[in-house]
Formats: structure tokens, sequence, C-alpha cells
């Protein structure tokens, strides 16, 4: 167990305390898990805005033309396309194509890039790109400079247009390089909660000045990690460590259309021969595993870990599972052995408790302001 | 940190009220700050036996999934079915109307096994050192 004194605390520590937040340990870091409380944050920032503290997460700066610095090998996602001002979600894969972690590149000039990428990962993903990265490329780690506040929901862009107002014509997954109460900073278009929303990654001190300005709007609340991790469910969207692992491929995931086939990555050849024996065995019963979502019934919620039955049978278990407050009931994802269907009705639990669910599309909640 | 004089308390933090031969059970201001936004109550069934120290009721806040034990023995009269349709009243009102169950206690002897107000404030005030 880590004790609070051995974590890591974001820039926003003193604000987290000073609103009253509830704080945890997450990933190494002591971070704000709720303030008001996760539904009202959650429902705020899918009707008005929130802002999220999102300084743990790790950035990499790659210097290097795309094929010979080895960038392209390392990453899924197709990248010689990808404009200047554009980023794009991938993954970095091991050689059974097992997911090291799920990341976003952004494209800052012809031959530099930005990764962005999970807290808890840091450590593995440097180690990943430094063996993986020729001598034609320059890497910097740069996240314990690098703060980054989230800025999610209907009215974001109004709530960042007074201080950064080239974000007013950002379009979705594309990025500015722009002034920012008097620094020159990436201001994207991307998040993780389903709705119009912006990502700031600035300097300590003006991560604090934003994170100041934010909540002098009476439109922003400040939410914390259980908020941002309600909201992401609800969207159907993994989460690394929990839904998508080194155990798991991005085929399985149900991720494939974020995988460049085209081109040559690592874990690219044991992810075609798993889709070559998924593709023989579908229909067939017997695929590895295939993604599934669900709603429960009820206000009961499926729970990590809990597992998935049908027709009395064992067949599966849940990776995520929450209280959705938009639908007031139980919403979760997991894997299955068996090809279910939209409607098939299962039960999730454990050998005490069964709740009835059944089996959806994702999101779990639609028409949300993400394209606005 | 709220807690009310004249009511009992567990180290599970929960409190019964007695009245005579029955007791009104809920969870301490202090149980339902640590859960956060309470989602769901399963709620015992009327004439239920329930043991000291052994589940009562089930308790899922938005992240997770907890049991809620009696702080005597008895059986199970009366549910608050309010909490069936507001399970936020739990939090909103933990000491009023977001109790969960009312029983006939079987054994007032065990009342020796629960805290009284000074002594639960003394505990959770040991807790959050």
């Amino acid at each position: 167990m880590e004790t609070l004194s051995s974590l890591k605390t974001t820039p926003l520590f003193n604000d987290h305390i000073a609103l009253g937040a509830k704080m945890a340990p997450f990933a190494g870091w002591n971070m704000p898990i709720q303030y008001e409380g996760i539904i009202a944050e959650a429902l705020h920032t899918r009707k008005q805005a929130a802002c999220f503290d999102i300084c743990h997460m790790g950035e990499f700066l790659i210097k290097g033309d795309l094929k010979r610095s080895g960038l392209d090998n390392l990453v899924t996602a197709r990248l010689s396309d990808l404009a200047i001002g554009s980023c794009r979600y991938g993954s970095l894969l091991n050689d059974k194509a097992g997911v090291i972690d799920d990341l976003i590149v952004y494209r800052k000039k012809q031959d530099e890039w930005m990764i962005v990428i999970n807290a808890g990962t840091i450590e593995k993903d440097k180690k990943q790109f430094l063996s993986n990265l020729s001598k034609d490329s320059d890497f910097k780690d740069i996240s314990n400079t690098t703060g980054k506040i989230d800025i999610q929901g209907p009215l974001s862009r109004e709530a960042i247009i007074p201080f950064a107002p080239a974000a007013q014509k950002i379009n979705y997954y594309t990025f500015i390089e722009t002034s920012v109460l008097g620094e020159n900073c990436i201001v994207s278009r991307t998040g993780y909660t389903g709705e119009l929303g912006f990502e700031i990654y600035a300097s300590q001190e003006t991560t604090k000045a934003v994170w100041k300005k934010l909540l002098q709007d009476k439109k922003v609340k400040p939410a914390g990690l259980g908020a941002r991790d309600v909201l992401r469910l609800e969207m159907g969207y993994s989460l690394y460590g929990q839904d998508i692992s080194e155990d798991t491929t991005p085929l399985e995931s149900g991720l494939e259309k974020f995988i460049g086939l085209n081109k040559d990555f690592i874990g690219k050849n044991a992810l075609l021969r798993q889709k070559k024996s998924a593709d023989n065995t579908r229909g067939a019963g017997n695929r590895s595993r295939d993604r599934v979502f669900l709603t429960t019934t009820s206000r009961r919620s499926p729970r990590h870990n809990h597992k998935i039955y049908f027709k009395d049978k064992e067949i599966g278990v849940v990776t995520s599972g929450s209280f959705s407050p938009h639908l007031e009931k139980g919403i979760g994802m997991g894997f299955v052995q068996l090809p279910l269907t939209t409607g098939n009705k299962i039960l999730v639990g454990d050998d005490k408790l069964k709740i009835e669910a059944i089996i959806c599309d994702k999101p779990f909640v639609k028409n949300t302001s993400l394209k606005n | 940190m709220d807690i009310p004089q004249g009511s009992l308390f567990t180290k599970e933090h929960e409190w019964i009220k007695i009245d005579s031969d029955k007791g009104i059970i809920g969870i301490t201001d202090y149980a339902q700050h640590a859960l956060g936004d309470v989602t769901f109550v399963e709620l015992p069934k009327i004439a239920a036996r329930v043991k000291q120290f052994q589940g009562l009721a089930t308790i899922e806040s938005v992240k997770a999934a907890s049991d809620i034990f009696s702080p005597l023995s008895g059986e199970v009269i009366e549910v608050n079915a309010k909490l069936e349709n507001n399970p936020a009243l739990v939090n909103q009102s933990c000491y009023s109307d977001g109790w969960i169950a009312k029983i006939k206690i079987k054994d007032a002897s065990e009342k020796k096994n629960l805290m009284d107000t000074a002594g639960y404030k003394k505990y959770v005030e040991e807790l959050d050192k």
C-alpha cells in the first residue's frame, strides 16, 4: 500500500484541498477523486462544463523523421498521413500484441511529435521507446514539467475562449500552439468524456493560473477522477490497466479501427495471426474473446471482476462497471467467450449476487456535444 | 463529522437508536461520506432474522458495493421503502430520513459490544489521524 507521503502531487494539490476534495492514490499520485460528488460532477460536465486536473499523465517529445526515427514502428496508429496540428489515438504493443499502453500522438511539425500517455505506464513506455527509437531521433520525457487540464462539456468552448481565443476554431482531434495567459501552450480538441472539450498542456505555473481562471467562470465546476471514470465508461471508452492491458490485444478489445494494418509496427504479426484465427472461428462460438457492453435493468451496478453468465453458464468477465448518472442504471463493459448480440439477456455478479443485464451497443449515452 | 446523542455505534459505522425493545438502524455520517453518492440500497426482508455484526443490507455507491451489518441481533419489523426510489436519502439524511431498517431486539445485553456517542467520536478521530 502506498503511503500518502510517498505519493506525487500535482501543481494543483493545494487548490484541491482548499476545494474540499476527497483525495486518493491513483497510479502513484495523490489525486482528487471527487469534490461535490461524482454524480453531480458527471451531470454538470454533460450539461455545462467541468475542469479536471490531469497533470499526472505523461508526455514525451520526439524529434525525427517518422520512419527513420523508428516512431512509426512503435505505434499502431497510421501516422504517415497525420496532418501537422492533428492528433490520433493508438497503442503501443509488445511482440505478442499485448497493449503496453494506449496513447495519443500529436504531430507538431513535419518531424516533431508529442506522445500523451497514461500516468502509471510512463516508465515502461519510456523503456519501450528508448529501446526501439533509432539514432536518428531525439527523445525527451517532459512529463514532470508539463501540466495538463481538461475542460469538458457543451459550454467548454465558451469557457476557454476568454483566455485562449484561438480555441474557437479548432476541430475535433486537432490542436494549436497558442498563447494561453501569456505562455505558448498546446490546446487540443480532445478528451475522455464524450463531450465537446479541450486539453491544455502548459507549464506548472500556467496550469495553476488556468485552473484559477476556469473556476472564476460560473459555468465551470471542478470534477475529479471519479466523474471522469463514469463519463468515459458512459461512452464505452477503455481504461488502460482495467479494460486493456498487456494481456489483451486491440483486436479483442474492439479497437481495430485505430490500427494501421497497411504499415509495419511491433506486434503486427501476432495481431494478424489472431485476426486470422478469429475470422475463421467467428460465429463458431470459440473465438478467444469479444468485447461486450451491457446495462443492468435496475439501479444495481456491474463491478470490475464480476462474472458474466449466459443461460446459466459463466462465459466472461466485467472489466469496468459503474452506476450511470445519466441513465440511472448500471453500465459496464467486459469480455465474453461466446459471441453475444445486442439484446441478449445475461446476468452479472458473483457466487452470492446475480444482477439482470442486457447486451447493448456503445456509447451508453448518445447525442452528446462531442462534435458540436 | 456529525454524531448524534442517544444512539449506539459499531466499528463498521452503523448506528442504532433504541426505543424499549425496538431499534432503528442506519449508517453514520462518516460512512455515507466515505461511500459517496449512494445509488442503490438492498433492503432486508420483513421478518428476516439478523445476528449482531452480520449482514443486514447492501449499499451500492457509484464506485462500490458495501455490506451493512446489524448492530444488534433481532428480527426485521420494518424497512425504509423510500430508499428504493430515493437511495440518496442515505447521503442527505443518514440519521433520520435515510434510516435503513427497524428491528425487534432479541438480546439487549449485546449493547455492551457497541460504542456510545463519546466512544464513537473518539474512535472516528483516531481513524482520521
